[in-house]
């Protein structure tokens, strides 16, 4: 009796793969071929804005692919620049997080654990109040008449204000503030965990801070550097709020682009394409991002 | 230091160092904020000595090995090595390597980088560190691991392979940290002796800390018994397990038994003790150099006392007692025998001494032992 009973309980191993991939199916995946069939769907007035995939029509079901929105996605310069440009707007912001980031979660891992979890509630601090809200604070500070222009200008480092609202730089300033948490903690948990002895055996084997640093230290949490660059990179590539909101109006950004697409033009299936080919773009990294983790996995075994 | 036994064996106040050692490590002290982990230890090892810093865990002794190595500030005192004062030089300066307790083997390096990471910092030329990291490797018999990374190593072998990379550099000292505590148990001794074998083959003067007595006493030259951030014994494992200098080292090496006695005699060849425990005096073949009436205790090791069923035709060191216990421990036995006065002392024979007409449970008996077997503590 108890062998049928152990027989029909479903293995613990089932049970905790099944609800994430639940979560996967109803969440990302049903929503992303919703979005996918939109995009092969042709526009129409009306409630939904675009037309049906299957027509019956004279006892036959027909499927109407249309590819109108993603021919001129590759036809028209504006969409390849858009994209060209939000994946080097992404990067940019990435490297920077990571130049800036670095030292930071490096200086927080090696403080004094007494003061560490303070500088690490200074990074999560933001978090608490609203993005929108901390972006018009930036606006504030970076307009003409900003805060930042004000102070230049009153201690005389400069005689008319910097023109930094409503430029690239403006955005790229609010999407590292922006993303830098999202870099430094998953850093800052690989290299709080680092063992301190395998600097103490560079350094008796006569290698210099600098160099044991480069040698060991750096190595070490390159997996902490790559998670990291991903989280940074792939919001950003889809990032709407702060390009809108700092960006000038030749800031070209694949989020705009969609908003103005669905919400401008009404365009639904035009802006649905946008949408998945940017998916497919950031798939890419997002597939090697996985690739490197399964392989570190492996190595450690 | 002298090994001759007796009482001059003991601390007697001569100079822990001397300026012509090797190595002198010169009233060195570590203060962390009001505790002083290290107080005021001078100590002198020769070349090529392997010499162990023996102590129960916070006893200090990797405190003092940290500070050779020159991870941790010297708060007072000087560290002079071959006639060179490094007590200021940071760790990467010095002619001094450390194999770590836990290896601490770069993961993310292959076993011939590792053991080259030295090499390279210094500059040596490629084919040169291929040469010397391929002769240290075949020196602890790992040169067919060369391309493994650590974690696809035994605890053996990495441990062979962290003695490579400490040894490739042919450093003047050699510190090791726990060499064994990562090991099993059964291939411990046999690991011991191998070290110790490489380590004389390659002749490098080296300091060991270890917990283990087994250990510093298999492997090490001499010994260093350290508590509470001093030295309280160095001397040869011989004379420390011998003539131990204090109720602390005489317990903490090896078990024994500790006897009261008030002195009735004292001569500088011999001491005769008056001891409510025993039936008879006590008489040691070394003089004390005490006033007499002093009371003093004594240490006799359980395998220098003998049983016998027949009082002992001479006028000292025996006495009769009862069997209160006994353990076979195989190649010994250990018989636990509660004197007249109630105190309970351990004697270990050899079993096969005792295949016939052991000793029974509650058998009355007499124990004794030679005039040499029993050492006065200082302290």
């Amino acid at each position: 009796m108890r062998f049928t009973l152990r027989r029909l309980r479903p293995q613990a191993r089932t049970l905790a793969i099944v609800p994430p991939y639940a979560w996967l199916v109803l969440f990302f995946l049903l929503p992303f071929l919703l979005v996918v069939k939109i995009s092969f769907s042709d526009m129409e007035f009306g409630i939904p804005p675009y037309g049906p995939l299957l027509h019956f029509e004279d006892e036959m079901v027909r499927i109407g692919l249309h590819l109108r929105g993603y021919i001129l996605l590759f036809t028209d310069n504006l969409y390849v620049a858009t994209y060209l440009s939000s994946l080097k707007m992404a990067a940019v912001t990435t490297l920077c997080c990571i130049l800036i980031g670095y030292p930071m979660a490096y200086c927080i891992a090696r403080a004094n654990p007494r003061y560490r979890s303070l500088l690490l509630l200074g990074v999560i601090l933001p978090f608490w109040t609203s993005l929108l809200l901390r972006v018009y604070a930036w606006i504030g500070i970076l307009r003409n008449e900003g805060l930042l222009n004000q102070t230049l200008m009153w201690l005389g480092v400069i005689d008319a204000p910097l023109e930094i609202y409503r430029t690239d730089v403006a955005v790229y300033i609010g999407l590292v503030y922006t993303y830098l948490p999202f870099f430094i903690l998953p850093l800052y948990a690989h290299l709080v965990k680092m063992d301190l002895r395998l600097l103490e055996a560079a350094y008796d084997l006569g290698a210099k801070p600098w160099r044991a640093f480069l040698s060991i230290t750096l190595p070490l949490s390159r997996g902490g550097v790559i998670a990291g660059a991903m989280l940074v990179f792939i919001p950003t590539v889809g990032e709407f709020v702060i390009p809108e909101l700092l960006g000038g109006a030749n800031t070209l950004m694949i989020g705009r682009l969609m908003w103005t697409e669905f919400f401008s033009n009404t365009d639904w299936p035009m802006a649905a394409a946008v949408t998945c080919v940017m998916v497919l773009l950031l798939l890419v990294p997002l597939a090697l991002f996985q690739f490197n983790q399964v392989r570190q996995l492996e190595e450690r075994r | 230091m002298s090994s001759l036994p007796g009482f001059a064996a003991a601390p007697a106040r001569e100079p822990a160092q001397r300026s012509d050692d090797f190595l002198q490590i010169i009233d060195v002290a570590k203060q962390y904020g009001d505790t002083l982990a290290v107080r005021g230890v001078s100590l002198g090892v020769e070349r090529n000595e392997l010499f162990a810093l023996l102590g129960s865990s916070g006893c200090g002794k990797s405190t003092l090995l940290r500070m050779l190595a020159g991870f941790e500030a010297v708060s007072a005192g000087r560290i002079v090595l071959d006639g060179e004062d490094i007590t200021g030089l940071p760790a990467y300066q010095r002619p001094v390597n450390m194999m770590f307790q836990s290896y601490a083997l770069f993961p993310h390096m292959s076993v011939e980088a590792n053991v080259a990471f030295g090499l390279r910092q210094e500059g040596v030329a490629r084919a040169e560190i291929q040469d010397r990291v391929f002769a240290a490797l075949d020196l602890v018999q790992m040169a067919a691991y060369g391309r493994r990374r650590p974690h696809q190593l035994s605890g053996g072998q990495q441990q062979r392979v962290a003695l490579a990379r400490s040894l490739v550099k042919r450093p003047k000292l050699l510190l090791l940290d726990e060499p064994m505590s990562a090991l099993d148990k059964q291939i411990r001794q046999k690991t011991q002796i191998e070290l110790t074998r490489i380590l004389e083959q390659v002749g490098v003067t080296c300091i060991m800390v270890t917990h283990d007595q087994e250990e510093a006493m298999t492997m090490a030259d001499r010994l260093a018994v350290m508590t509470d951030g001093m030295i309280v014994q160095c001397d040869t494992p011989h004379a420390v397990y011998e003539y131990p200098a204090s109720r602390f080292v005489a317990s903490f090496i090896g078990s024994t038994n500790l006897i009261d006695g008030v002195i009735v005699e004292d001569e500088p060849d011999h001491v005769l003790l008056e001891s409510e425990a025993l039936q008879q005096r006590l008489y040691l073949n070394h003089g004390v150099n005490e006033p007499l009436g002093m009371t003093v205790t004594v240490s006799i090791r359980p395998e220098r006392l003998s049983l016998s069923r027949i009082p002992p035709a001479v006028p000292y060191n025996w006495s009769s007692a009862v069997v209160s216990h006994v353990a076979y421990l195989g190649s010994h036995t250990l018989y636990q025998v509660t004197v007249p006065s109630g105190q309970v002392l351990e004697a270990s024979l050899p079993s096969l001494l005792l295949a016939e007409g052991a000793p029974a449970l509650g058998e009355e008996v007499f124990i004794h032992w030679s005039a040499d077997a029993a050492t006065v503590l200082r302290t």
